[in-house]
């Protein structure tokens, strides 16, 4: 039944790609990759990969939806027709899909028990997730309290990245107003 | 039970996913990609029951929040065609 419902949205996302790429409105492709997005992260969270369904939610259709609604500002909604052939686009896409598929053929079953990942320290973690930290999400446990340090260096990372993204707008703000005349501090 | 909610809820997204294929507007689609948000929100939280885990639930609030997020700026844009500006900037 679950591989029911997973095949049923894959069908969903397949096409809805089908759909992007033969809309020439670039708007329309906007609220389609939204459209995409959440279809893959409920895919996603109904495989188990919560954490992965959850950053896929907020990143693919919260975030990037803003992002290119603000680039949308930038250009024109209309896609601009081809000016160039799309015979080697089409090979390069071919190609790379078919590499990604022969590396599907080295990866273990999904849900398969005897794989490295799901026997030594996996294992491991299982059991002593609940009475060790009381967190009932593994991940949770695992991202939070056993390699809580390797997170906090991640989260510093992106904090830093954050604090210099903002430093850069809010030059080019104030340089902005200095242009206008300086009628706004 | 939660089962026939669940087919149901594919059929809906099947039929709400043409609409933002085909839809002769730019709004049907807006509209149809809203309905595409709330209906994996449902699904979401009915498979959780389907499947025996019913902590989903706390998930599909969560993608409630994002859809949210995702039509303010999808409204904004219309309203403004900007999504920096406030509204004493738009005009300027």
């Amino acid at each position: 039944m679950e591989f029911l419902f997973n095949l049923i949205l894959l069908l969903f996302l397949a096409a809805v790609t089908i759909g992007i790429i033969g809309v020439r409105n670039l708007f329309a492709v906007v609220v389609l990759s939204g459209a995409y997005s959440f279809l893959m992260a409920t895919l996603l969270i109904a495989m188990d990969a919560v954490d992965v369904g959850m950053t896929e939610a907020a990143v693919g259709a919260g975030v990037s939806t803003v992002l290119l609604l603000s680039a949308l500002h930038l250009t024109n909604t209309e896609e601009a027709p081809a000016k160039h052939s799309n015979v080697l686009p089409m090979a390069l896409a071919l190609l790379t899909g078919a590499a990604l598929v022969y590396g599907t053929w080295d990866l273990p079953r999904y849900g398969d028990p005897d794989t490295p990942m799901n026997s030594y320290v996996g294992d491991e973690y299982l059991e002593r997730s609940i009475p060790e930290t009381t967190i009932p999400n593994v991940v949770t446990s695992v991202l939070a309290s056993y390699r809580g340090y390797d997170t906090l260096g991640e989260t510093a990372v992106i904090f830093t990245a954050g604090i210099g993204v903002l430093m850069l707008l809010y030059g080019r703000r104030r340089k902005g107003d200095d242009d206008e005349g300086g009628d706004r501090s | 039970m939660f089962m026939a909610a669940a087919i149901a809820l594919l059929v809906s997204l099947g039929l709400v996913l043409i609409r933002v294929l085909k839809g002769p507007t730019i709004f049907d689609r807006v509209i149809a990609g809203n309905s595409i948000g709330t209906l994996s929100v449902l699904l979401l939280a009915v498979m959780g029951y389907v499947f025996g885990r019913p902590e989903f639930i706390d998930l599909a609030i969560t993608y409630a929040l994002l859809n949210v997020i995702g039509t303010i700026a999808v409204l904004k844009f219309f309203r403004y065609g900007d999504l920096g500006a406030g509204e004493d900037e738009a005009g300027s």
